[in-house]
């Protein structure tokens, strides 16, 4: 009996398994095998080493998903504060807003965001022929195209990955431990600084790599926003692997997407060390 | 004049048009341990966090301390809460969640660790400073709450049912530290609880409430032996509750017999609601019994067997430590200082009665009442 279901519980993870050594096992050994071989499959050093001519590269993609990643940690904690305060009613319509952007296509909402920020885009446009009303001249905000235009991608997109965990985390904060601290005198900003923020650290975490570790490695985002005038690692990696404006190269290609990797690991280990309940509290995703 | 320390007047507080106190008013003396009563809905808790500060009445003031202090927010009154489920910081550890309200003073660290230790030490958990507040067990954070609420040094404790989440043995050694803390540092208790039993063993006064309203006030020994009306008689302990006729002073007839009793002042022939508590009645022969009646069930209940006798279509219940068995045909004798009369009330004819008594009823209404607090606010 006991040995049978034991047999039973093995073969329902089967498929799980199967499905992990075909798509995640394999494809991380061969980009392994490709980072450390040459054209002819022997083994080098040379695209690992390579690396450092796309140090700037590496260091504009950081710097972009950290001030994105910032910039959705400002806007989503006071809304998922004050979702997590409403009645159960509406915190249920506002989740469903927050998500709903999500339901449409990740290119689509994209290509929007170009047609709205475009020179002759739907905000020129508009604040042109508002201005003219009034006689003034008007040439345009150059919007598309920069690295502003790639980090408001990177917000509107990972935005709602920012809000969910740490207002999942936040109902989750019993309303008589705000209480109790009041009741122990404290005012509405110790309330803050000394029970909610250290409280909902797992949520923060959670938020941070949700969305840090996709604008990092993004490179449609920067495509279409940033128009190839930045280039971020992402697109490094995808013009190696599909040679669309030079020579296609896996074994460089694959060493690229190593090191960003192993950047992930390390700044995702970093992170993890500031949240020493996460294993305790289950980190709050969802 | 007794010195007041709380005094409640005229509160009322209605949730959604449901009217939860009706103009209540209450003093409370400085140092005593005063415990609110009642069943789940009653407005106990209500008025807990009205003096808590987490709740604004209605109409009503709230005086401390001989000033009106409607409108103060909590966290500026002379008064701390223990919550039903302790709402630990679980960010901290003991020592800090207990220093939570010092460090806000800004105490210097010497005094807070002074302070932290002798808390520890009242509440016996020397040496758990360092322990996380998940790795302690129920009575433990409960302890380390009471340590957290004593360590601002509060005029006033609160305490919203803070045993109810802990196992029966484990309740009763904490009523008893409860009681010795609060006299050892004589500050003023207010305790809330729907466990009569409770408040019966731990208070020095007990005010018994039912729909927003106070029913009585007294020592739980008045209480007990001098219920106001029916609700309370039926509350605490066990009852009987007839009705009766109030013949002259110090005579009653109820169920067809005429008894000496020790009540008076009641107008010739009033009727009167009448109380017996089922351990003041002795079994007697049939025919020396001044009540008579047939055995309908009996429980064996260690101390004594619980019998139910039905007389005249009316289930009594009796508590003796003499077995009898269900079918005898049994005789009553009541002393006349087992009787009380009570003045008809609104509860008059609603309690009292053993016919629809059983067991397991009476523990799925203790689990309900368990849930209260959220049905409460």
């Amino acid at each position: 009996m006991n040995k049978n279901s034991k047999g039973l519980q093995r073969a329902m993870t089967a498929p799980f398994t199967v499905w992990m050594a075909i798509f995640i096992i394999i494809p991380i050994a061969l980009v392994l095998f490709y980072a450390f071989t040459d054209a002819n499959g022997s083994f080098t050093l040379s695209n690992i080493l390579s690396i450092w001519e796309y140090k700037s590269t590496y260091i504009v993609s950081i710097e972009l998903a950290f001030v994105a990643t910032i910039i959705c940690l400002i806007l989503a904690y006071p809304l998922a504060y004050s979702i997590s305060r409403m009645k159960a009613r509406h915190q249920q319509t506002m989740v469903l807003l927050v998500m709903l952007p999500m339901w449409m296509n990740f290119l689509i909402r994209t290509y929007a965001w170009m047609t709205i920020l475009e020179d002759t885009g739907l905000i020129n446009t508009l604040l042109k022929s508002f201005l003219t009303l009034f006689g003034y001249e008007f040439e345009g905000f150059a919007m598309i195209n920069t690295n502003g235009a790639i980090v408001l991608g990177m917000v509107y997109n990972f935005l709602p990955y920012m809000i969910l965990p740490i207002y999942t985390v936040l109902t989750k904060i019993d309303k008589s431990v705000i209480e109790a601290a009041k009741d122990l005198g404290a005012n509405g900003f110790n309330v803050f600084t000394k029970v909610l923020l250290p409280q909902s650290v797992p949520g923060i975490i959670s938020g941070i790599t949700m969305v840090f570790v996709p604008a990092v490695s993004t490179f449609i985002i920067s495509k279409l926003l940033g128009g190839g005038m930045t280039y971020l690692i992402g697109d490094i990696i995808e013009n190696y692997f599909l040679g669309n404006t030079g020579e296609v190269n896996y074994n460089v290609g694959a060493a690229l997407s190593l090191v960003l990797m192993v950047l992930i690991l390390i700044s995702m280990g970093i992170m993890n060390r500031f949240d020493k309940d996460a294993e305790t509290s289950g980190g709050g995703l969802f | 004049m007794a010195n007041n320390i709380i005094d409640l007047k005229k509160i009322s507080v209605a949730f959604d048009g449901e009217q939860i106190l009706k103009e209540l008013d209450l003093t409370i003396e400085d140092k005593e341990f005063l415990t609110l009563l009642g069943p789940s809905g009653c407005g106990k808790t209500t008025t807990l966090r009205i003096i808590a500060g987490f709740l604004q009445p209605d109409s009503g003031d709230v005086i401390f301390d001989g000033k009106l202090i409607n409108g103060v927010p909590a966290h500026k009154r002379q008064v701390n809460t223990i919550f039903q489920r302790y709402a630990l910081f679980t960010h901290l550890n003991v020592f800090e969640n207990i220093a939570f309200g010092l460090r806000i003073q800004k105490k210097k660290e010497k005094e807070i660790k002074e302070t932290v230790t002798e808390m520890l030490s009242l509440v016996n958990l020397k040496g758990f400073e360092t322990r996380d507040i998940n790795t302690l067990s129920g009575g433990q954070q409960q302890r380390v709450a009471i340590a957290r609420a004593l360590a601002v040094k509060p005029r006033v404790l609160l305490l919203d049912e803070p045993l109810g989440a802990l196992d029966l043995k484990l309740r009763k050694d904490m009523q008893n530290e409860l009681k010795n803390i609060q006299q050892r540092l004589g500050i003023t208790f207010i305790y809330v609880t729907h466990d009569q039993e409770e408040a019966l063993s731990m208070s020095d006064k007990i005010v018994v409430m039912n729909n927003g309203v106070i029913q009585q006030i007294g020592t739980p020994i008045d209480i007990y032996n001098e219920p106001e009306n029916a609700f309370v008689a039926d509350f605490i302990g066990e009852s009987n509750i007839v009705d009766g006729i109030m013949k002259d002073d110090l005579v009653c007839e109820f169920s067809g017999a005429t008894f000496k009793c020790l009540d008076k002042g009641f107008e010739k022939n009033e009727p009167v609601d009448v109380v017996v508590r089922p351990e003041d009645v002795d079994v007697v022969p049939f025919e020396q019994g001044m009540l008579k009646g047939k055995v309908t069930s009996v429980t064996f209940k260690g101390v004594h067997f619980e019998i139910i006798v039905d007389i005249g279509g009316f289930k009594w219940m009796i508590q003796s430590t003499d077995e009898q068995f269900v079918g005898d045909n049994i005789g009553l004798y009541i002393e006349p200082d087992a009787i009380h009369i009570m003045k008809k009330s609104e509860y008059s004819g609603l309690y009292g009665d053993f016919s629809s008594f059983s067991e397991e009823f009476d523990e799925l209404s203790d689990v309900n009442a368990d849930s209260e607090d959220a049905d409460d606010e």
